[in-house]
């Protein structure tokens, strides 16, 4: 049972879905299930910040290494979810935290990758064979003609600019499509064994 | 040469960005021909049709994916569109918020009424489940935003007296920066049955719905396909596709700024890349000669 | 000349962000306090920020709302598989949260098998399916367009030989091969132009932090000092 009954509601789930695509006889199901999934999804984000904030009180409790900067994470966690239960998620507090603090550190946590790109571009791109020649000088051509200075022209009429969108449309076009469809296809494989019962990983240990 | 410290790096490609925002060059920009594709797509749909915008990023997209917003936003109100934004990730009400704020600021600088929230805009907010969200909006939009981010029944918004399902919608805009985004959208709304996108060269687009995307220039080039086979009707890609939609718009904004340091940025990188080229086959030139 | 006014809680906002958006930018130098501080701290509003926006825009509208101002009572089904799922959080009951994960792994694998095989697959199939030689109506006739069939070639012969590179039941030998091989040029020419666009990606990302820096933090606090702009009362 502890199996059997997972394993059948996967199949019924995900059937609903796939027969109605077919049958809008099983619209009002498929619509039941798709208003229980965005509650139930809100418990997987429950259950990561019961585990982090179960992992972080005890890097205190424990003093492990590092275990200081445990503190201001779970100030800030504590102190933003009272500031949207007391002042609402509208403005106030809540607003100001969200504008002065989350948001310029998101963006810049990013923007860090910026330099490791141009460092790791520096280090690491070199042209050791043939294929990397083409990875190389596809990459210099898109990188120039997706900036202003590629609009300039040369060779008369043809501009970077130009040849960097035929190089999107055709080849890069190309060869993403070629990606999409052996992607479609591994993920039609594995959603079938996933209904199937055959891929049973998600479920965990006994 | 070749191991240089990469802090050196770091500080020359600070200098490559800071010092074009301070000393602007003005470089001309010339829009590209998916943004063209999308500019058009948009004059193609009349005035006081209903458009859904979804703001499917966070803060740390801002700088590609918030110019875009503004742009769609002020190019809506500018064909008295009626926009339903809504979020597939839970930053993207916030952005859109800040978005209204910024062509608010706009219009009122350029003496043009403001939208009225209810009656031209409304923000329904984030609803967890990306794809099936969008299955959900297909047949009915009240079961799955019953209330707006202001906590109003959606039921008391004239806007949303017009708007039922996604049959009533003449476009929808996905800015996104990864998954639930436009490939959520290009895929699932086919699935749940949302109407089908207008011909290459249609001009009556009664009883069709474009789908339009700005994506981050990371995910930017797995969309061409897309594009190809007319699942999407136009594409802002990155910065760039920002900048030539402000172009076409002429409405000045942060993305056609950021033009000038990025050139210089770009350039400075293929500099690296040469002089490491260069650095590396002559060293394996030294080592030959020494092995010889 | 009349001064402009700054609301004492925006100025000092723009103070705290642009402190810690050098805290994160320390790490260039090196790892260290500060830029741990400002990488728990941002780990922890995150997860506040997330706390308040599930409650206000999933849990009331699309729980309370239906379950207690419209009756329907099913929803406690919703909220009983998702209570399943934290029991994750135990050894010895671990095994209840099957059946959360269940639901929601079923539901995204129907989805998922109808949407990538309808979008991604076939009709992706159906867009290389292009007719080999592009024909135009023109002055003289019916005139053979060089320009798009050429163009519309290199797509379906990309598209064919880098899917021939995917295809591993047979070895890379001879013509299968050479064909492999012309499908790798057009994958290193797809991942070329991925490596451009995320270049312009990670840039586009530091300009905006910088605009940040040099226009509202610098230029504000200079205009502060210069007596262009007032700062308003703290409250």
């Amino acid at each position: 049972m502890k199996k059997q009954f997972p394993l059948a509601i996967v199949f019924i789930a995900g059937m609903i879905f796939i027969v109605q695509f077919f049958s809008p006889a099983f619209t009002p199901i498929q619509e039941r299930f798709t208003h229980w999934y965005i509650v139930v999804a809100v418990f997987a984000f429950v259950l990561g910040l019961a585990n982090l904030t179960r992992l972080n009180l005890q890097k205190i409790h424990r003093q492990q290494e590092g275990w200081i900067y445990s503190i201001p994470l779970l100030i800030g966690l504590v102190g933003m979810a009272l500031c949207s239960f007391i002042f609402g998620i509208e403005e106030g507090p809540f607003v100001w935290l969200f504008n002065n603090m989350m948001l310029p550190m998101s963006a810049t946590m990013f923007s860090l990758l910026a330099f490791f790109v141009a460092s790791a571009s520096y280090r690491a791109f070199r042209a050791r064979h043939k294929e990397a020649v083409m990875l190389l000088v596809a990459a210099v051509i898109v990188m120039l003609g997706q900036v202003p200075i590629g609009s300039a022209g040369f060779m008369g009429h043809l501009r970077l600019s130009d040849i960097t969108q035929w190089i999107m449309a055709y080849p890069n076009m190309a060869g993403q499509r070629a990606i999409m469809i052996g992607a479609a296809l591994g993920v039609v494989a594995i959603s079938l064994r996933i209904l199937l019962g055959i891929e049973r990983a998600y479920l965990g240990e006994d | 040469m070749s191991s240089l410290d990469r802090r050196i790096i770091f500080l020359v490609v600070a200098l490559a960005v800071i010092i074009p925002l301070l000393l602007p060059i003005g470089l001309p920009i010339k829009p590209t021909a998916p943004v063209k594709a999308f500019y058009d797509s948009i004059e193609l749909i009349s005035e006081g049709s209903y458009v859904l915008i979804s703001f499917d990023y966070d803060p740390s997209t801002m700088p590609e994916l918030q110019p875009m917003a503004i742009s769609l936003l002020y190019h809506c109100f500018s064909k008295n569109l009626k926009v339903v934004m809504i979020a597939l990730w839970p930053q993207g009400a916030q952005m859109a918020d800040l978005a209204m704020e910024t062509v608010n600021q706009q219009l009122q600088a350029e003496g043009k009424p403001l939208p009225e929230y209810g009656k031209d805009y409304v923000n329904l907010g984030y609803k967890s489940g990306g794809g099936l969200v969008i299955i959900g909006l297909a047949t009915n939009f009240g079961a799955i935003f019953p209330l707006d981010t202001n906590g109003t029944r959606i039921s008391e918004l004239p806007l949303m007296d017009k708007v039922k399902s996604a049959h009533d919608l003449q476009a929808v805009f996905s800015l996104s920066a990864g998954d639930p985004g436009i490939p959520a959208w290009v895929m699932v709304s086919r699935m749940a049955g949302y109407p089908t996108p207008p011909q290459p060269g249609e001009t009556d687009i009664t009883g069709k719905m474009l789908l339009l995307g700005g994506a981050t220039a990371v995910s930017a080039p797995q969309f061409y396909p897309y594009l190809n086979t007319n699942q999407m009707q136009g594409l802002l890609g990155g910065m760039r596709g920002a900048a030539d939609y402000e172009t076409l718009l002429a409405l000045p904004g942060t993305a056609s700024e950021g033009m000038d340091p990025q050139s210089i940025a770009h350039l400075v990188i293929v500099v690296f890349i040469i002089m490491a080229n260069i650095f590396f086959f002559l060293e394996k030139r030294q080592e030959e000669r020494k092995a010889t | 000349m009349e001064i402009a006014n700054i609301p004492f809680w925006d100025f000092f906002g723009v103070w705290v962000a642009a402190l810690l958006t050098l805290f994160i930018f320390s790490f260039l130098y090196k790892d260290n306090p500060f830029y741990k501080f400002a990488e728990h701290l941002f780990v922890g509003i995150s997860a506040g920020y997330f706390v308040g926006y599930y409650y206000y825009n999933v849990l009331l509208p699309n729980f309370w709302e239906p379950f207690y101002y419209q009756g329907r009572y099913e929803y406690l089904i919703a909220v009983i598989l998702g209570i399943t799922i934290l029991f994750r959080l135990s050894r010895k009951q671990a095994w209840v949260s099957r059946f959360g994960f269940a639901f929601v792994i079923g539901c995204g694998a129907g989805i998922n098998f109808i949407s990538y095989l309808q979008s991604n697959a076939l009709a992706q199939i159906y867009g290389t399916i292009t007719p080999l030689v592009t024909l135009v109506s023109g002055e003289g006739g019916i005139l053979v367009d060089w320009k798009n069939t050429v163009f519309n070639l290199v797509a379906i012969i990309g598209v064919c030989s880098a899917l021939t590179y995917f295809y591993f039941s047979k070895p890379h030998k001879g013509f299968l091969g050479g064909v492999a091989r012309l499908g790798i040029w057009f994958l290193m020419i797809s991942f070329g132009a991925s490596f451009g666009y995320t270049v312009m990606a990670r840039i586009s990302l530091l300009i905006g932090r910088m605009q940040f820096l040099i226009f509202d933090w610098i230029e504000t606090t200079m205009n502060v000092i210069n007596g262009n702009i007032a700062i308003g009362p703290i409250f």
